[in-house]
């Protein structure tokens, strides 16, 4: 197959505690005194990748590995420090919706603002126009302000005329973070579809199941390197299986920049008891601990479990139950999220996540865990290849005598 | 049926697309992408209409404003060095001869004020998309070309008024709006590429911009200088132009074998705002 995107050697550095913006002043007394020492930092070393014409590619990895600076350099919105990225063809880097999109302009106006950012020129988007418009759902307000527009419409409004660029190459990062699950598996439809008009896709998200669903093939990138590139399910599994910390207990350095975070979690029993072997018959709980660095009122909790292929079998928010958050303060928080029993024996990941409505504050992968089998579980029940294992009641008995469970033993007896 | 769907299939045997490449920049002067900047041109016009369709939007008095400030301007400059120092002026009436001078001076000032901006107000463009990074500057000055319009209009109507009549000269009158223009870009790409480095760059900038204007011969004529002080003072590069502008339009003293220094310098400015610009613009994204 023809390569439509090649990287040979692909490394960039980054220099960590040099002034890399100061002001005129400064850079005046600096001079003859010597630059401070900076300490180096390689986002990417030695990537090779080679991506085939219309083919649809995943890349996974944990915070920091190097997925984003990739894209970037793919994009060719920054330079590489040693080797070089190659691409056949128009690119459209969707890193975030709504790139450029201002707020005292209408819907129609940031169409085309948009649509010129991304590289359609303005008879593109005039031809293309009622579809975007339909797609977002948004024809009453077209000549209306953005800065009206409610958050679901903003989302609509950017994802559409991302949907509708026709370029050889798209380059899609967590855009599908934000927004309800419906606005989700449309924008992952499309994505998908946009693979069957080979066109060439590198997709990034930490949503596995749906890196799974859109691409074939997953390159795995590990602190800032290629660690496996193979057929999705199997990078997937092995990822899960061993790119963590093992649990039951991680803590996390604390990050300034961030206006939340997560700085440790634990795998506890209900009573907050670290817990070394969960059982799926018994509930289970994770302990998390969260610093608030900046009064975010409506600031909210996520913990979602990943099953082996990837699936979100748990992904639940604190404001699910509860309408107004109370730890928008400054401060460090504790919550205890307790999981009922019903999920099958297996491995499972655990990822939590801050923010606030549509916007991602933290987010992290914290560590794998094995749920072992309940004691009376039998072997062939736990190879059953199931998601959800909610304790079930079976009634079994002649017909008309089926009572309870309980009649099953009974007849037995 | 998503609109989507109806998106056209791409052809898989359309013409293999030459490869384009993305590697350390090396060199001096990594070199212009012409054709690159004019495939680009729709977002360069996008952007600036942008910033126009914002500025008039945000304004109190909309478009109002843009005439209004000028004439408030001329009315406060006529008094001053008119009406109470007697600034010669070879016979042109003291608000017609201001006015010529400043509709080149409110292109500048704008023009470059908007470029200092241009990539630290787009960083998120800059961040997420790419583009050749020369285009924000070079839009970000497109929009003052409507103050200039404006300037224009006021002006032919203040001719009118005064009974001043055009002479041949107006034929070059371009000549000089394009040299307004590559003045403007030049300072623009110095300015523009130094904001993402140096935060401070605006402040010292808006104070810069405002000595020049008296520098600059907006409210006297250039002639009031004499000798070898000509040339001399023919090294800021807005001399030549102001000179070439308001004798195109309004008439006056013709232009001075002086203003070859102006328009050398101005090109200086430019190239080397080009090549400073493409040497750092490799790290804007990292930066900014």
């Amino acid at each position: 197959m023809r390569a439509t995107i090649e990287t040979v050697g692909l490394g960039k550095r980054y220099r960590l505690g040099e002034h890399v913006r100061g002001d005129l002043r400064e850079a005046l007394l600096r001079r003859g005194r010597g630059a401070a020492v900076a300490r180096d930092l390689w986002a990417l070393r030695d990537v090779n990748v080679r991506v085939g014409d219309g083919e649809a590619v995943g890349l996974i990895g944990r915070n920091g590995a190097g997925k984003s600076t990739l894209l970037r350099i793919i994009a060719r919105i920054t330079e590489p420090t040693t080797g070089v990225s190659r691409t056949r063809g128009r690119v459209a880097a969707l890193l975030e919706v709504g790139t450029g999109f201002h707020a005292e302009l209408t819907g129609r106006e940031n169409i085309f603002l948009n649509g010129a950012i991304l590289g359609m020129s303005r008879n593109d988007v005039r031809r293309r126009f009622t579809d975007i418009v339909a797609f977002a759902g948004v024809e009453r307000f077209l000549d209306t302000p953005l800065k009206r527009y409610s958050s679901g419409m903003y989302l609509r409004l950017a994802f559409a005329v991302a949907a509708h660029v026709e370029p050889e190459i798209v380059i899609v990062d967590e855009v599908l973070a934000v927004g309800d699950a419906e606005f989700q598996q449309r924008c992952l439809t499309r994505i998908s579809e946009m693979g069957r008009e080979q066109r060439t896709v590198i997709f990034v998200s930490h949503d596995l199941g749906s890196v799974a669903r859109v691409c074939p093939r997953v390159v795995w990138l590990d602190d800032g390197g290629v660690r496996a590139d193979g057929p999705a399910e199997q990078i997937i599994a092995s990822y899960l299986g061993s790119s963590l910390e093992p649990g039951p207990s991680t803590e996390f350095a604390a990050d300034a920049d961030k206006r939340s975070q997560i700085v440790a979690c634990s795998l506890v029993g209900p009573d907050g008891d670290l817990l070394e072997a969960p059982r799926r018959d018994r509930p289970f709980a994770l302990r998390l601990r969260f610093l608030v660095r900046e009064h975010t009122p409506g600031l909210d909790l996520a913990v979602i479990l990943f099953n082996r292929r990837g699936i979100r079998v748990v992904d639940d928010a604190w404001s699910d139950s509860r309408p107004t958050s109370a730890c928008g303060e400054m401060g460090e928080y504790e919550a205890l999220v307790e999981i009922p029993p019903v999920l099958p024996a297996g491995q499972y990941t655990v990822a939590a996540w801050i923010g606030r409505g549509h916007e991602t504050i933290d987010y992290r992968e914290i560590f794998p865990f094995e749920l072992f089998p309940g004691l009376t579980d039998g072997a062939a029940s736990v190879r059953r290849n199931r998601v959800v294992q909610p304790p079930i009641t079976w009634a079994v008995g002649v017909p008309g005598h089926h009572s309870g469970a309980r009649a099953l033993e009974s007849a037995d007896g | 049926m998503s609109a989507a769907s109806s998106a056209p299939m791409r052809d898989p045997d359309a013409a293999i697309r030459p490869w384009v490449e993305n590697r350390p920049s090396e060199g001096f002067f990594p070199g212009l992408n012409v054709g690159e900047l004019w495939a680009f041109r729709e977002l360069a016009y996008v952007l600036a209409i942008r910033d126009i369709k914002i500025r008039y939007k945000q304004a109190l008095f909309g478009f109002g404003w843009a005439v209004l400030q000028p004439l408030i301007a001329v009315a406060i400059f006529s008094f001053v060095f008119g009406h109470v120092t007697h600034v010669p002026t070879q016979g042109i009436p003291y608000p017609v001869f201001v006015y010529s001078g400043l509709a080149v001076w409110f292109f500048f000032s704008a023009g470059v004020n908007a470029a200092a901006q241009s990539l630290v107000g787009n960083a998120a463009l800059v961040t997420k998309t790419y583009f050749p990074r020369i285009l924000a500057p070079l839009a970000s000055i497109l929009p003052a070309s409507i103050d200039l319009a404006i300037s224009l209009a006021i002006v032919t109507v203040f001719m009118v008024g005064y009974s001043v009549e055009p002479t041949a000269a107006l034929a070059l009158l371009p000549v000089w709006i394009v040299g307004l223009f590559v003045l403007t870009l030049g300072f623009g790409v110095w300015v523009s590429a130094l904001n993402v480095r140096y935060r401070d760059v605006r402040y010292v900038l808006g104070f810069l911009v405002q000595t020049l204007l008296y520098a600059s011969p907006v409210v006297f004529p250039s002639v009031l200088i004499e000798g070898a002080w000509r040339y001399a003072y023919a090294l800021n590069p807005v001399v030549g132009v102001i000179d070439g502008f308001r004798w195109s339009l309004v008439g006056g003293s013709s232009p001075h074998a002086s203003d070859i220094v102006s328009f050398a310098v101005m090109l200086v400015v430019l190239v080397s705002g080009l090549v400073y610009f493409r040497r750092v613009e490799r790290r804007f994204a990292d930066v900014i």
